[in-house]
């Protein structure tokens, strides 16, 4: 189709129009975010509109690790992280290979349970669990933030695993076997390297999941200040020394959490979307 | 002498190797559920005793004194929720309010900024950048950073609104403005979903839009009788989700308000209400009867749209038939 060059022109106005004011809008919080987190505490309460922040106070930086644990909080976070990095990248995947590629009985039937666990919202178990962790003694430590995450215990990481692995041509799989590798090392040598997009995927969500989450700490260690996590540290900042004065330290904290995921998302970008589209688990 | 060697010592090795691979053949389903014991001793623990003993609890008059088996008290949670109890009414109307706008309007916008997106002129890729980059912001960081940028006096919003001479708004204290702002924020993140509709509208064939363009379709044509039309299965899809996690909403009003959900409780949400119940009154039992009562409208409307979905979603079946 030959289009004509005004019309084309007009098009393009139109379009890059839309575009760049729906970019503008979408990052001017993340732009105050920023000027605020360099603004001494004097500007902060200037009410007039200030987006360049003027003098600069880099020493928002430093100062808010003096004043909160920031490294403990990052700690604890870790700790979480790497839990859940271990329960995706070990259970899980044996999970999904072994509903993906190995006949055992009742497959089918457990494959509908675990469906049907993707769409029962956490609000249910929540009182039960937390019941259940007050009664063996687990309130106010790690344990009910790790164990669920070290035992892979999600649902939808071992859906996405199952789809891509069924992806994964047949006979490759057979070959394998007929070789000798038992199921152990068809999952370790042939379908762990071959997985890397779904891996790098759900390495992504782990991630994530674990560094935002805030309802499972703050009912759990939220009563113990020294297992605070990132999440609940930079909540407890709200209310220092009265909200408005300390609004650049809580912006400082808020990039301290930001960046991180930034950075994994910068890198994981290319495999996040083919991971899990790829092998069209998104239709089906 | 080296070869010999080398026999004696493969022998022995080979024949184990074999032995090890009729074990695992023999073995195979027990090799299976040994891969799924962790999950499935997760689902146990975590998923079905929990919800099991949720549903019992939900007809108990468990609170925080109660030693020893909760006395049962039958309906009794359920009769005072839907008779008694005005709170429940009210976070139920602040949560569909919510979730009736903040649903379709994260979904349209990133629908239809994924079709621009989708057009492959220059510079696309910077500006997917700049839509995603918000819905990688923490929820807990995104919320404070709300709570900063409407604060009343401090905020961008209203000293922005001064400037161009538009009266400022009280958006987090007063009621009127408490849903409104709630649904701005979750706007700042369709990003997520701008992604997943942008991988579904780069994975439709292009010999579909050269066959409509042959037939001199024109690009309203092609969006209403081929875009849209595959798309249905990802909005549908992304539509369950958006109201399955709206339904859910928690963290931002717990952030921004007081327990009580800000002003004239604008916004207690449903999920603040259960929460209040059990971890601040410690009323276990009549949290557990409100979260139930979540439960059924949640698992109702999955039902319904997946029933209906029927009707509307195209998964690419027929398609397959007619070629």
């Amino acid at each position: 189709m030959i289009e004509d060059p005004r019309t084309k022109m007009v098009r393009h106005i139109i379009i890059y129009a839309i575009l760049t004011t729906g970019a503008i809008v979408m990052m001017v919080p993340l732009f105050w975010t920023v000027s605020t987190s360099l603004k001494t505490r004097d500007k902060i309460t200037i009410r007039r509109l200030e987006l360049i922040p003027d003098p600069v106070a880099w020493e928002n930086y430093p100062y808010l690790f003096e004043v909160r644990p920031i490294m403990q909080y990052t700690r604890n976070t870790m700790i979480i992280v790497v839990a859940s990095l271990f329960g995706a990248w070990v259970p899980c995947t044996l999970a999904g290979y072994a509903f993906a590629r190995i006949p055992f009985p009742g497959r089918n039937i457990f494959f509908a349970i675990l469906l049907a666990t993707m769409m029962l919202p956490y609000v249910v178990r929540l009182i039960p669990l937390f019941l259940f962790f007050d009664e063996i003694g687990w309130t106010r430590t790690f344990g009910p933030l790790i164990l669920p995450r070290v035992l892979g215990h999600n649902a939808f990481y071992i859906f996405l695993y199952r789809q891509f692995f069924r992806g994964i041509p047949e006979d490759i799989y057979d070959s394998a076997r007929i070789d000798g590798c038992s199921e152990f090392g068809v999952w370790w040598r042939i379908f762990m390297p071959m997985s890397r997009p779904v891996l790098a995927a759900v390495s992504i969500f782990a991630f994530s999941f674990a560094w935002n989450d805030f309802l499972n700490p703050l009912i759990y260690v939220g009563s113990n200040k020294e297992l605070w996590t990132l999440a609940l540290g930079l909540n407890a900042l709200q209310g220092f020394e009265g909200e408005d004065n300390s609004l650049n330290l809580i912006m400082v904290f808020s990039m301290l959490m930001i960046i991180p995921m930034l950075v994994v998302f910068y890198f994981g970008q290319k495999h996040l979307i083919s991971g899990v589209t790829a092998q069209g688990s998104l239709k089906g | 002498m080296q070869a010999s060697l080398k026999q004696q010592q493969t022998q022995p090795d080979t024949t184990w190797k074999l032995r090890l691979q009729e074990w695992w053949f023999r073995n195979r389903a027990l090799i299976g559920f040994a891969f799924i014991f962790p999950w499935f001793a997760g689902f146990i623990i975590f998923d079905a005793a929990p919800f099991i003993y949720n549903l019992y609890l939900s007809f108990t008059d468990y609170q925080i004194g109660t030693v020893g088996v909760p006395p049962w008290i039958g309906l009794e949670n359920y009769i005072e929720i839907f008779t008694d109890d005005k709170l429940f009414g009210k976070s139920m109307y602040n949560t569909v309010y919510y979730l009736g706008f903040s649903v379709p309007l994260r979904l349209i916008f990133a629908f239809l900024i994924a079709l621009i997106l989708n057009l492959r002129v220059r510079g696309m890729e910077l500006y997917r950048t700049l839509f995603y980059v918000p819905s990688v912001v923490p929820l807990v960081a995104a919320t404070v950073i709300f709570a900063g940028f409407l604060n009343t006096r401090y905020g961008f919003l209203n000293q922005f609104l001064v400037l161009i001479g538009v009266t400022p708004v009280r958006w987090l204290s007063s009621p009127d403005a408490i849903k409104p702002s709630l649904i701005l924020i979750s706007l700042w993140g369709f990003g997520g979903q701008m992604i997943i509709f942008l991988a579904g509208l780069q994975s439709i064939p292009d010999d579909l839009y050269e066959a409509a363009a042959i037939d001199g379709g024109t690009g309203w044509h092609r969006l209403i009788y081929i875009t849209i039309p595959l798309m249905t299965p990802t909005i549908f899809f992304n539509l369950l989700l958006g109201l399955i996690g709206g339904f859910q909403i928690f963290e931002q009003v717990f952030i921004l308000l007081d327990t009580n959900g800000g002003p004239l409780q604008a916004g207690l949400v449903y999920m603040l209400h259960v929460y209040n119940k059990a971890f601040r009154d410690f009323e276990f039992g009549y949290s557990a009867a409100l979260s139930v009562i979540l439960f059924l409208i949640i698992f109702v409307l999955t039902l319904m749209v997946v029933y209906t979905s029927n009707r509307w979603v195209f998964y690419g079946d027929a398609q397959d038939d007619e070629s």
